[in-house]
């Protein structure tokens, strides 16, 4: 038995000074550094997007394999190396923080060079050392001068720009047109914005809607991002927890809405919720960006309204965005040029960023292409011949964006359930922020919640 | 007297009768009610994966749609590597399963049919690792795998089922209500090794409740997600529940649940088989079970 | 007698190296890759350590302060209150329906039919991954869901299952229960084949009823095999985790009534908090301890009398 204690005891006692060891690596060595001539370049992402983006636009990059564009490929001399973590959990962030935190001991090929991120996180990253700051890797403000200003908003601290994209995601409201024919008497878009063009009108709209047997939105969720786009402070000010105006307004209303019976309780995503993509539904309206009309509105079903071409788009009560990726470049690289050539040509070079709207119906974040789209008579099939690009090019102009912080995502994920319970009636409101206040404690312990 | 008890036999033995008919009516449809229940998983899965994106958004229906070959190649085509993912979750399950339960019946049988010195401690002490819950120390386990550099390995994600202390619990347990030591003790006089008397003997013997304990194991490690996804970033290493999460991270262009159950289809398919191939064995046990001794 | 009794005893001391010879690969295996994480966890637990964002906080050593925050505020109680009738609602029906599946396949007389298929088919929800069974789940009851559809057909109207905390309970229980109940089955069965056919035999000659067979001899027998069901359901009812967490998407709603001790464990994984994780760990680690020895001597105790 004294044997076993021994044993343990020296066990516990080589762990320690391993994990003492592992502790204490030299972090700092390789933050805001970069170098060139490396020959392979690694890119961290969650799905195949920004990889087919290359194969398909990116100037003398050649894909290994055509079919699977995340098996990589070549750039000149440079190969090209897609690392794929799923967007499951919290999977590609541990993977990447883990990766970005053995960049300090890690060499050569090894070297992680560009990983992307999502606006509800990107603070996180543009906020560390990890990132590195584009302008000081050579991007020029002539280069940048087309880009949306919130594109680069999202990704600037302390003036630093940390990350680029190739898309802009400016959404709008889009509304059910033979609805608006029915209750309000029209289906044009500019009249039916002035139903909807602050939150009281909105509100107002509603009312109408129940009259009429209609939802006005389907459930909760819906309008959470075009509140929580235009909050005026930070979900964390000076390390305390704070719940903005525009968020209390989502509460306020979507409980109003919830007992007076304008939405059908739906949570996003669910089958409850895209019950209204069909005429049975009677869901008024829906809030999204292109890439929610071309893609996830049923459009390829038959009977569904998008396939009818039933939908009609306007601006809306506020402006806001939703969705996009970020290209940023790791602390410690090795092809600091190859990065500087991807971003240069992935999101300032006009010519392919018009391939990406082309092949891939991106709304790209070029300011004079997309206004110039926006003149020509480009038609949505699933607006019914509508052209949204006007609507999308002035909202993605006036989104303003300047109130991220590192706690986002894990902010917005848990007011977002929390509330959940409030307006299902399962608790009052002060229980529900409550709940979520103990649990931002416990995901985020920095933040005092008090 | 003797007419009268006979008599009395007749009618218990016919009351015995129509109770044991009456109780095996009952037993057919309680059965024929819990099949139903336990099949009825699959049949919505199969209808799942015949129908398209918008349908499966749109909620649950009873009749198949039209979409099972367009899903199925949709998957094909997909940037999942289905096929790979198979081989790898067949790689890692049978290792571990094999590694599992042969090493927690020797670990078994060496608590069972043994002493030495703290073998109680010992037998107490692997108890306790039952009891640690797994998520806390999964990340301290996946932490040290990435000090060590076994990522990317399937090692990590195998050889830790030799220390299974459920199964070994299982194994002990079931060693406890039927295996006898005197059979060891007469294998022991025919002059039988310790090691052979372990492979020829009592292995054989714990058929019933090793082929139990397999399945149990490679089903669980065939549906591991936690830890895997951890460890395992090269595509040309990931198993299939990897690949069903990479399918739901799509971007929204290329989202697709039709797609998504086909893959999970594709992976149950397989361990339905050899949880088929298996069972036989297990209910074949029962007879094995009737004859020994 | 005594003779025999020490010359066996001396034999099996003799042979006793092979005894620890044959577990030296799960010794191995157990301190390469178990037991770095267990002092792990121990040892985090008296630390701040956690991550704030991309910044490490910690190690600090502070102590018990992690066990104070945790045990303070009495939520631990609550979670321990939702995991337990969560388990409940699954194990009870569990428990019972399998024993009664395991001796009705064992009785010879009641002759089941395709009594193979049935035993085959009962394990078969365990082979669908947890969270495509909690997919199914979730469109099953849905608002707009079938069984709804069949109520509202019914004249009930609509009941949103997952916004009642006791139709979520009900649920996650029934879920669990379909998952194990064929696994636990199977582990009962494979118990009764290994007792001796003879006992039944000789039990019948002699005019046992059904009842007192499986009371007087399976029972018993089955013993060890029934101490290893109740503490491993315990074991996974304490650790219960992946069912309510993908059907309540990690928030253990309504209200937190769904809300399990390992789930919130989990939660404390969002920031890296080895410090307050490895807590919970230990509190869960001795609780559950307690309870088991509770259950063995519970059963220990049984079989006495």
């Amino acid at each position: 038995m004294k044997r076993v204690t021994k044993l343990l005891s020296l066990c516990l006692v080589l762990m320690m000074v391993v994990g003492m060891l592992s502790a204490c690596g030299d972090k700092e060595e390789k933050a805001g550094s970069f170098s060139d001539g490396g020959k392979v370049l690694n890119i961290r992402v969650w799905n195949d997007e920004f990889a087919r983006r290359m194969r398909d636009h990116m100037p003398g990059y050649t894909a290994k394999n055509p079919d699977n564009a995340l098996e990589g490929g070549t750039l000149g001399d440079i190969t090209v190396n897609f690392i794929q973590v799923e967007n499951q959990g919290t999977a590609y962030q541990d993977a990447l923080d883990a990766a970005l935190e053995a960049q300090a001991n890690a060499s050569g090929d090894d070297l992680l060079d560009i990983f992307l991120v999502e606006v509800d996180y990107a603070a996180k990253y543009v906020q560390s050392e990890y990132s590195l700051d584009v302008k000081k890797l050579g991007l020029t403000d002539t280069d940048l001068a087309n880009q949306y200003q919130y594109t680069k908003d999202a990704v600037t601290y302390n003036g630093a720009l940390k990350g680029v994209t190739w898309q802009a995601c400016p959404a709008g409201l889009i509304y059910n047109r033979e609805i608006a024919k029915e209750v309000l008497g029209t289906d044009d878009p500019a009249e039916v914005q002035k139903a909807v063009s602050d939150w009281a009108t909105f509100t107002a709209t509603a009312e109408e809607m129940k009259e009429a047997g209609y939802y006005m939105v389907a459930g909760y969720d819906d309008t959470f991002r075009v509140f929580s786009n235009n909050v005026s402070s930070k979900w964390v000010e000076d390390g305390k927890l704070n719940i903005d105006a525009q968020l209390s307004a989502w509460v306020d209303q979507t409980k109003e809405f919830t007992d007076k019976g304008y939405n059908n309780k739906a949570s996003l995503w669910g089958d409850t919720w895209s019950a209204g993509f069909y005429p049975d539904g009677g869901v008024f309206c829906y809030f999204g960006p292109a890439w929610f009309i071309d893609f996830s509105m049923a459009a390829d079903t038959e009977g569904s309204i998008a396939n009818q071409g039933g939908w009609g788009l306007c601006e809306g009560p506020q402006n806001y965005f939703w969705g996009g990726t970020w290209i940023c470049a790791a602390s410690g690289t090795d092809n600091a040029k190859e990065i500087v050539e991807i971003m240069k040509a992935m999101t300032c070079n006009e010519t392919v960023m018009k391939g990406i709207v082309e092949k891939d119906g991106d709304f790209i974040n070029h300011k004079p292409a997309m206004e110039a789209m926006a003149q020509t008579d480009y038609s949505n099939k699933v607006l019914g011949g509508q052209n949204p690009l006007p609507i999308f090019v002035a909202a993605a102009n006036s989104i303003e964006l300047k109130n991220l912080s590192t706690y986002d995502q894990g902010c917005n994920e848990t007011f977002q359930a929390a509330m959940k319970d409030y307006f299902d009636g399962v608790c009052d409101y002060e229980t529900a922020l409550k709940n979520f206040k103990e649990d931002i404690h416990t995901k985020y312990p920095a933040i005092s919640v008090d | 007297m003797a007419r009268r008890k006979v008599h009395l036999y007749d009618e218990t033995e016919i009351k015995e009768n129509m109770s044991l008919t009456g109780r095996r009516t009952i037993a057919h449809i309680v059965l024929i009610f819990l099949t139903l229940l336990c099949l009825f998983w699959f049949y919505m899965l199969f209808i799942n994966c015949t129908r398209s994106n918008s349908e499966i958004m749109k909620g649950f229906s009873w009749l198949p749609g039209k979409n099972f070959f367009e899903n199925w190649k949709n998957l094909k085509n997909s940037t999942v590597d289905v096929f790979t993912g198979l081989k790898n979750s067949a790689i890692v399950s049978i290792i571990s399963a094999a590694l599992c339960v042969y090493f927690s019946t020797l670990t078994a049988f060496a608590i069972h049919a043994y002493n030495f010195p703290a073998k109680n401690a010992v037998y107490t002490f692997i108890l306790m690792i039952m009891m640690i819950p797994t998520q806390v120390t999964s990340l301290g386990f996946v932490k040290f795998c990435r000090d060590v550099g076994l990522e990317n390995s399937f090692l990590p994600i195998v050889l830790p089922s030799i220390a299974a202390p459920v199964t070994f619990f299982y194994l002990k347990q079931y060693m406890d209500s039927s295996l006898s030591l005197s059979l060891i003790e007469a294998a022991r006089i025919d002059g039988s090794s310790e090691f052979r008397t372990f492979n020829s003997i009592v292995l054989p013997l714990m058929k019933p409740a090793i082929a139990v304990q397999a399945i149990f194991t490679f089903v669980s490690s065939w549906n591991n997600y936690y830890v895997p996804a951890l460890l395992l970033q090269k595509d040309e290493k990931k198993t299939l529940p990897l690949l069903i999460a990479q399918l739901r991270s799509s971007d929204w262009q290329k989202f697709d649940m039709g797609q998504v159950y086909m893959c999970i289809a594709f992976s149950i398919f397989p361990v339905v088989i050899v949880y088929l191939l298996l069972s036989k064995f297990i209910v074949a046990g029962v007879q094995l079970g009737g004859v020994k001794e | 007698m005594a003779d025999v009794q020490k010359s066996q005893k001396h034999r099996s001391v003799t042979k006793g190296k092979w005894g620890i010879i044959f577990m030296i690969p799960f010794a191995l295996a157990f301190f390469a890759f178990q037991l770095y994480p267990l002092f792990s966890t121990v040892y985090n637990s008296f630390f701040e350590n956690y991550k704030d964002g991309l910044n490490q906080v910690g190690p600090n050593f502070i102590g018990i302060d992690n066990y104070k925050e945790i045990l303070s505020d009495g939520s631990l109680l609550r979670l321990a209150y939702n995991t337990l009738i969560m388990w409940l609602i699954g194990f009870v029906p569990q428990i019972l329906i399998s024993l009664l599946l395991a001796s009705w396949f064992a009785n010879h007389r009641l002759r089941i039919r395709c009594a193979g298929f049935f035993k085959t088919v009962i394990y078969m929800p365990n082979l669908i991954m947890a969270s495509a069974f909690a997919m199914l789940f979730f469109a099953l009851f849905s608002d707009i869901g079938p069984v709804n559809a069949m109520l509202s057909s019914m004249g009930f109207g609509t009941f949103r299952f997952f916004s009642s905390p006791w139709a979520t309970r009900i649920i996650i229980g029934f879920m669990n229960f379909l998952m194990w109940f064929g696994n636990t089955t199977i582990l009962l069965m494979a118990g009764i084949m290994g007792i001796d056919p003879a006992l039944f035999e000789a039990a019948e000659v002699d005019g046992a009823r059904p009842g007192q067979i499986f009371r007087k001899i399976t029972l018993p027998i089955l013993k060890p095999i029934l101490l290893y069901v109740m503490l491993t359901s315990m074991i996974g009812g304490i650790q219960m985790f992946d069912v309510p967490q993908i059907l309540t998407n990690g928030s253990g709603s309504p209200n937190k009534t769904a809300l399990t001790l390992i789930m919130e464990l989990n939660k404390h994984m969002y920031s890296k908090n080895y410090g307050m994780g490895g807590a919970i760990s230990v509190v869960l680690l001795i609780m559950t301890a307690i309870l088991s020895l509770l259950v063995f001597k519970f059963m220990v105790k049984k079989k006495e009398d």
